[in-house]
């Protein structure tokens, strides 16, 4: 073991390997250990961070888990009632066409009470990014059923199991958007291992560079993880979701820009 | 000059008024302005934003984003419609954003009708929406006004970073009038040191919202919101007088109540009965005080009004005790007759 000594030999600028973006704040997180929103924050930092854009960038938090990311982000925020930041982004976008324009919702946010607005502002195709993050339930209000909750799992409103005949089945909401016309870039990502960061990483810049040349929508879904919400420890939730979740909503691309536009690299490997 | 429906004035106002974008949703007896404001193309005018929401709670929260960044805008419609945006106006009043809202009011509750009426006023002044809090209500009784209003709602609204609500009905809205138009004014280029344009480095970050978890925080900020209030009662009470100088009985009406009382006043004094009439203009604030100085004369007041009688508690809290006070008017649409306001009238002789 290394003593408080030892320890400043190796504290050193040549040796650091990760250091927070600076559009991360000091305030300590609100989410649970292990859960997906941090590093998602984190990841979309540090791209707005490494292009620059952080004087030009305008984001919209929902209601939900995700409702104080702007203690979290040293950004211009908005905070939207529920379900409306794709239409609160829509304005914002409209009077400031120069700017950075994204929305930031959970599946129950985007998926269930902002249905419409999600799936209008996509249509219009506004020039904006949409970070869905699905895990498949309602955090913050303690783990009820959600528009994506899928066939048979459990939730404080749903506890013997989702019965799809008489609570309907799950959303892939995302398979929806990718048909709207006013959509240019659609993909399923997760964060939940190192090469998986990386990606979804990869595919936020894909979004903002589609983004700085006027292509349309675009709508990154990260399929994550609620440890709290599932009653599992956060390395239980994130093999759960690799079992469960993935089957139904399958990682990868859904639509990326046609010819003459910057192709993306196959994010599906 | 020109002649216009008060949906038209409203539209054109706007534009000259230097608005930068209009969010709204198609709803009768108010689409005038939403169509008024596409066919007119203001964008290539002024580079003011015109857009149809999917609805109008879309309509309202696009406002919310766009005050959000300090511009000025604002949306339109009509009473079921208003109902649907009132969770987004009480967000933008805990978040403190200027913006202008057009209720062209029609009979309810429910779907109603699409006639006009006046049975949104306890909606409009007492907040709507859930929360403590107040918008300032314009009450425009001529398309004149409907075109004045716009720009001094605006004003207000940026005045005190409250959202400011013209309170019209079906009839000032689709009825034609003469109206002078005030000439083409800039788009404003300032920026409200609030407003979100994107986090420079030589400022704190903006954030727009209405929450606070902690409740002494959320307390403190509410009574932000109250010394607010105190300020508009104090400074922005508008009304007007109708030979209320002798008056013995003393008529309250806004809007097209108001425009209907006029005349019923011109019919009492030709048979020889001192009656006045007092319009508020501001429905909040309320013109309390005149009211409470004016009512130990008064013989018998009367509020007027196209509901079931709504603003009658205002001018009761008002009146005090002082003077006998009652609510004379129709609902559901049907416009009150001059000659059914004298007959009440003289009820209380």
């Amino acid at each position: 073991m290394k003593t408080a000594e030892g320890l400043k030999e190796i504290i050193k600028p040549e040796n650091l390997a990760y250091r927070k973006s600076s559009l991360i704040t000091d305030k300590p997180f609100s989410y649970c250990p292990g859960c997906g929103h941090g590093t998602t924050h984190r990841i979309i930092a540090e791209v707005i961070e490494e292009e620059k854009l952080a004087g030009n960038t305008i984001g919209v938090c929902p209601v939900g888990c995700s409702v104080l990311m702007y203690d979290f982000l040293d950004l211009d925020i908005q905070q939207a009632a529920h379900g409306r930041a794709p239409a609160v982004a829509t304005a914002i976008k409209r009077l400031m066409p120069d700017k950075f324009v994204f929305t930031y919702q959970g599946d129950g946010d985007l998926a269930a009470i902002g249905t419409s607005e999600t799936i209008h502002a996509c249509n219009r195709g506004e020039n904006i990014l949409i970070v869905f993050i699905n895990n498949g339930i309602y955090g913050m209000t303690g783990g009820q059923m959600a528009p994506t909750t899928l066939e048979g799992m459990k939730s404080s409103t749903s506890p013997y199991g989702r019965d799809v005949k008489m609570m309907g089945n799950p959303l892939k909401m995302t398979e929806l958007i990718a048909m709207l016309p006013g959509t240019c870039y659609v993909t399923r990502q997760s964060v939940h291992t190192p090469a998986a960061v990386r990606k979804a990483k990869k595919a936020i810049r894909k979004a903002v560079d589609y983004h700085k040349k006027g292509m349309g929508t675009c709508f990154i879904e990260i399929v994550s993880n609620c440890p709290s919400g599932w009653k599992m420890t956060p390395v239980e939730s994130n093999r759960w979701m690799e079992e469960n979740m993935f089957k139904f909503y399958k990682p990868g691309d859904l639509k990326v820009p046609d010819e003459g536009a910057p192709t993306g690299e196959k994010m599906d490997e | 000059m020109r002649l216009m429906k008060g949906n038209e004035a409203i539209a054109e106002a706007a534009i000259r008024a230097g608005a930068d974008a209009y969010f709204g949703y198609p709803i009768t007896p108010q689409s005038e302005i939403l169509e008024y404001l596409m066919a007119a193309n203001p964008f290539e005018r002024t580079g003011m934003v015109v857009l149809q929401a999917e609805s109008e709670i879309a309509a309202i929260n696009m406002v919310y984003g766009g005050a959000g960044c300090g511009k000025k805008v604002m949306t339109s419609s009509s009473s079921p419609g208003i109902s649907l945006k009132q969770e987004g106006i009480s967000y933008i009043a805990g978040a403190q954003l200027p913006c202008l809202i057009v209720n062209v009011v029609r009979g309810g509750p429910g779907l109603g009708t699409i006639q006009p009426a006046q049975s949104d006023y306890f909606q409009a002044v007492k907040g709507g929406g859930h929360g403590d809090y107040h918008l300032i209500v314009l009450a425009p009784a001529s398309v004149q006004e409907m075109a004045d209003f716009v720009e001094l709602a605006f004003d207000l609204a940026f005045k005190y970073r409250n959202p400011a609500m013209i309170l019209s009905d079906g009839a000032i809205g689709q009825m034609m009038e003469k109206v002078y138009l005030k000439p083409q004014k800039q788009r404003s280029t300032s920026v409200p040191e609030w407003a979100t344009t994107g986090k420079t480095s030589d400022r704190q970050r903006n954030i727009i919202t209405s929450l606070d978890l902690d409740p002494y925080a959320q307390e403190q900020h509410l009574l932000k919101l109250q010394e607010k209030y105190r300020q508009i009662e104090k400074n922005e009470v508008r009304y007007e007088e109708i030979m209320v100088d002798d008056a013995e009985y003393l008529l309250v009406a806004y809007g097209t109540s108001a425009r209907v009382c006029q005349k019923s006043i011109q019919m009492a004094r030709a048979e020889g009965i001192k009656a006045g009439l007092l319009r508020p203009i501001t429905l909040y604030p309320f013109p309390s005080g005149r009211i409470n100085t004016l009512a130990p004369r008064m013989k018998s007041i009367i509020s007027v009004e196209m509901s079931m009688g709504q603003m009658v508690e205002d001018v009761k809290l008002a009146v005090n005790g002082q003077a006998p006070v009652s609510h004379f008017g129709h609902m559901g649409g049907v416009i009150t007759e001059p000659e059914e306001v004298l007959e009440y009238l003289k009820t209380k002789i």
